[in-house]
C-alpha cells in the first residue's frame, strides 16, 4: 500500500522530478550556507513606495525575460524538435522597435507605450514568420534557420536607432521596469505570472497543447490525421516571438535604456538550457511549459547564489556549467533507466525482506 | 620570373578591386572649395565603421566636421571593422595621391608594407585612437587616449572628495579590454594601499542589466559601501538602479558616489540633475589636433600625443560641457 503511494508520487511529478529537486537542492545548500539568504524585507524605494527586497525576489525579478523566453522556446522546441538560438538577437530588434516608437512622440503617456508594444509585438512576430517559414516551409534545422537571425539581429537593431544606448525616461516605462506605484511585487513578475495564465488559459480552451505534441512527435503521422503540421511550427515561432516582443521590452524598461549589443546577451543559451533542464524532450514532443518556467529560476537562483557567495563574475559560467552538466546527466534517459531499475530492485528487495519477516 | 609575373597580376588585380571598393565609399566626398583657399589638402581616412559604439560614431562624426571643404579639405573616408579590407583601402588612397593618411586600425599588425609605400609616395600618416605595432619613422604622430590616466583623473577626483572611509563598489568592463585595464589599473592601486576599501569587484562586460545585478547582490547580503565606480555610462546606469529599487539615495546629495566613463549626452544630463557626481571622459575628438598639426598651427613634441580628457563634477558641468564633450543624442 505504501508502495504504490510512492509509485503515485513519482509517477505525478513526471517530467518535473529534476527542476524540483534542483531548486530544492538550491534551497538547502543556501540555507546552509547562509539563512539570511532567504530573508525578505519592505523597503521604500527612491520613489517613496514601498517594495519586496532580498534575494529571493531579485532571483523571481531577474528570471523574468528568460522564463518568459523559455515558455515560447518550449513551444518552439516541442513542435520542431530544434531550438531558435536568435531570441536574444531578436528581442534586440524588438527593443529597438520599442525604443524607436517612444523616441518619435513628444510625449510618452499609456497609449503610446502601448502602441510602442504592439508595434515590437508585430516585428518581433515578423522576423518569428520568417524564422518559422525557413523551418516549417523549407524544413531547414531550427538551429542553422534561426543562425542567420543570430548573425545579423544585433547589426538590424542598430539600423534602428542609430547611435549608441538611447535612453528613454518616463514615469511609465520606469513602472513596467520595476514597480507599479503601490504595488510591492516588480512588474516584471506580474508580466511572468499573466504570461503564464495566458498560456494556461490557450491550452485549456484548445487543442494546441496537443496538435504541437503530436507534431514533434511524428510530424508526418500528424499530416496524415489531418493536422496542418507547418501551420503549427510556423505558429510556435510566432509564439516566442511575441514573447521576444516581451522580453525584449522588460529589458529595455528595466533601464530606461536600449544598448543594442548587450540587450538579453547569450539569453538564448539560458533560454534553451531552461528548457532542458524542465525535463523536455529536446528532440521535439511532449512538453511541459512549467517545467521550463522552473527551469529558468533554477539557473537565476544559481548565479545570484555565486554572486551572493562573492563568485567572481569570470568563474560563475564555470560554476553554472558544473552545475548544469550535473542537472543534464541526471535527467538523461540513461541515468534515468538505471535509478528506475536501482529502485525498483531495492523495493523488492525490501519486500523480501518483509515477507521473510512475516514467516 | 614567373613568380613575379603572377605577384605583379595579383598586386594590379588587388588594386582593381581596391579601386571599386573605394569609388563606392570615397565617392562621397567633397570637391575641392573653389576661391580664397590656394591649395586643397586630400586627406584619406580608415576607420571603423561608426556602428561599432557611440564612441566610433562621434569620432567620424567629428573627421567628417573638421576635414570639411570649408576648412580647405578633401576628405576621403573607409570605414571596415576588418584590418584586410582596411589594409586595401589604405593601398588605395596610396595609389589615388592623397596627402595625408589618417589611420584608426582595427589590428595592431600588418601595417608595416603599406606604411613603407606610404612614406616612400611622399604621403605623411598620422594614427588615431589606435596605436600600430610599426617603426615609429613610419607615421608623423599618433593621437590617442591614455586609458590609464583617465582611471588615475577619477581616483584623484574621488580622493580629493575627502571621505571620512572608502568603501568601493567596482563594477569592471569587459575583461583584458584596454578600457577595463586602464580604468582598473589606479583603483586597484588605492585598494591596495588600504586606502580604499574593496566591497565588490565584479565585471558585468559592459552589460548594463548585469551590473544592475551585481549590486542588487551587493545590497542584498547587507554590506555597506558608499562608492559606485562603474567602467563606462551604461553599468553605472545598471547600479543606479538597483540604488533606486533599493531606496539608497545616490549623487550630489546623496549617501552613493556615483562614477561613470565615456561621457554620453545622457550621463552627463544625469550629472546634471545630480543624480550621478562624476563622468570620465574618453575623448573620440582627436581630428582638431590632427588638423592642426598638418596646417602648422602647433607641432608634435614627440611620436605620441595624447589627447587631453577631462572628467566632470556634478557640481561644475555646464550646458555648454554637455554639448561639446557629450556623445550621442
Amino acid at each position: 500500500m505504501k508502495n504504490k503511494n510512492l509509485n503515485g508520487f513519482k509517477l505525478n511529478l513526471g517530467q518535473l522530478t529534476i527542476p524540483i529537486i534542483a531548486i530544492c537542492l538550491l534551497i538547502i545548500f543556501n540555507l546552509i550556507r547562509d539563512p539570511s539568504f532567504f530573508a525578505i524585507e519592505i523597503t521604500h524605494n527612491n520613489d517613496g513606495n514601498a517594495v519586496l527586497a532580498g534575494n529571493l525576489i531579485s532571483i523571481i525579478n531577474g528570471a523574468s525575460e528568460l522564463a518568459i523566453l523559455a515558455m515560447g522556446m518550449t513551444l518552439v522546441t516541442a513542435a520542431c524538435g530544434g531550438q531558435d538560438i536568435s531570441v536574444g538577437a531578436a528581442a534586440a530588434i524588438a527593443g529597438s522597435a520599442f525604443v524607436k516608437i517612444l523616441k518619435s512622440t513628444d510625449s510618452i503617456n499609456g497609449g503610446t507605450v502601448l502602441f510602442a508594444f504592439l508595434f515590437a509585438c508585430i516585428v518581433a512576430m515578423l522576423f518569428g514568420t520568417f524564422n518559422g517559414t525557413l523551418v516549417a516551409v523549407f524544413k531547414i534545422q531550427p538551429m542553422i534557420a534561426t543562425l542567420i537571425l543570430y548573425t545579423c539581429g544585433r547589426s538590424i537593431a542598430y539600423w534602428i536607432n542609430g547611435g549608441a544606448t538611447p535612453t528613454v525616461s518616463s514615469p511609465i516605462i520606469n513602472a513596467i521596469g520595476s514597480f507599479i506605484p503601490g504595488i510591492p511585487v516588480p512588474t516584471p513578475v506580474l508580466i511572468v505570472i499573466t504570461g503564464a495564465v495566458i498560456f494556461k488559459l490557450v491550452f485549456h480552451f484548445t487543442s494546441l497543447e496537443l496538435l504541437t505534441q503530436s507534431v514533434g512527435i511524428n510530424g508526418s503521422a500528424a499530416r496524415l490525421n489531418g493536422i496542418n503540421a507547418t501551420f503549427i511550427k510556423l505558429l510556435s515561432f510566432i509564439i516566442l516571438g511575441a514573447c521576444v516582443a516581451v522580453a525584449g521590452c522588460i529589458g529595455v524598461s528595466r533601464l530606461g535604456l536600449i544598448n543594442h549589443e548587450t540587450l538579453l546577451i547569450d539569453v538564448e543559451m539560458d533560454a534553451i538550457l531552461a528548457v532542458a533542464i524542465g525535463g523536455n524532450n529536446l528532440g521535439g514532443g511532449k512538453f511541459k511549459i512549467s517545467g521550463s518556467i522552473i527551469g529558468a529560476y533554477v539557473i537565476q537562483m544559481l548565479t545570484i547564489t555565486l554572486y551572493a557567495m562573492k563568485v567572481s563574475s569570470t568563474d560563475v559560467k564555470a560554476y553554472k556549467a558544473i552545475v548544469i552538466v550535473l542537472l543534464v546527466v541526471i535527467g538523461s534517459p540513461v541515468i534515468k533507466a538505471r535509478f528506475a531499475k536501482l529502485w525498483s530492485r531495492f523495493q523488492s528487495g525490501r519486500q523480501k525482506v518483509s515477507t521473510k519477516g512475516a514467516e | 620570373m614567373k613568380r613575379f609575373k603572377a605577384l605583379v597580376l595579383a598586386g594590379v588585380l588587388a588594386m582593381s578591386l581596391v579601386f571599386g571598393a573605394c569609388g563606392s565609399d570615397a565617392g562621397t566626398a567633397g570637391k575641392p572649395a573653389g576661391g580664397n583657399t590656394n591649395k586643397v589638402i586630400k586627406v584619406g581616412v580608415v576607420n571603423n565603421p561608426p556602428s561599432e559604439s557611440g564612441y566610433r560614431e562621434a569620432n567620424v562624426k567629428d573627421m567628417e566636421a573638421v576635414f570639411s571643404k570649408e576648412n580647405g579639405y578633401e576628405l576621403h573616408t573607409f570605414y571596415n571593422i576588418k584590418n584586410d579590407e582596411q589594409l586595401q583601402a589604405a593601398q588605395g588612397f596610396i595609389t589615388e595621391g592623397v596627402d595625408y593618411l589618417l589611420i584608426s586600425a582595427a589590428e595592431t599588425t600588418g601595417w608595416d608594407e603599406v606604411l613603407k609605400k606610404a612614406k616612400e609616395a611622399g604621403i605623411k600618416v598620422y594614427l588615431f585612437d589606435r596605436m600600430i605595432d610599426v617603426d615609429e619613422s613610419l607615421y608623423e604622430a599618433a593621437v590617442v587616449s591614455d586609458m590609464s590616466k583617465e582611471g588615475e583623473t577619477a581616483v584623484n577626483w574621488l580622493l580629493a572628495q575627502n571621505l571620512s572611509e572608502y568603501k568601493v563598489v567596482h563594477i569592471q568592463g569587459a575583461m583584458g579590454s584596454d578600457a577595463q585595464i586602464g580604468r582598473t589599473g589606479a583603483l586597484d592601486a588605492q585598494f591596495n594601499s588600504g586606502k580604499m576599501k574593496k566591497v565588490v569587484q565584479q565585471t558585468a562586460t559592459w552589460d548594463e542589466a548585469e551590473a544592475k545585478k551585481i549590486v542588487e547582490s551587493v545590497i542584498n547580503s547587507g554590506e555597506d559601501f558608499n562608492v559606485i565606480y562603474a567602467e563606462n555610462d551604461g553599468m553605472a546606469k545598471g547600479a543606479v538602479a538597483a540604488l533606486d529599487e533599493a531606496g539608497i539615495t545616490h549623487g550630489v546629495n546623496g549617501k552613493v558616489i556615483v562614477m561613470g566613463f565615456d561621457c554620453n549626452k545622457w550621463a552627463l544630463r544625469e550629472l546634471k540633475a545630480g543624480a550621478w557626481n562624476y563622468d570620465g571622459q574618453c575623448s573620440p575628438f582627436q581630428a582638431k589636433i590632427i588638423s592642426d598639426l598638418i596646417k602648422g598651427v602647433t607641432t608634435a613634441s614627440s611620436k605620441k600625443i595624447i589627447n587631453e580628457e577631462k572628467g566632470f563634477d556634478a557640481k561644475e558641468l555646464t550646458d555648454d560641457d554637455i554639448n561639446t564633450y557629450g556623445l550621442g543624442e
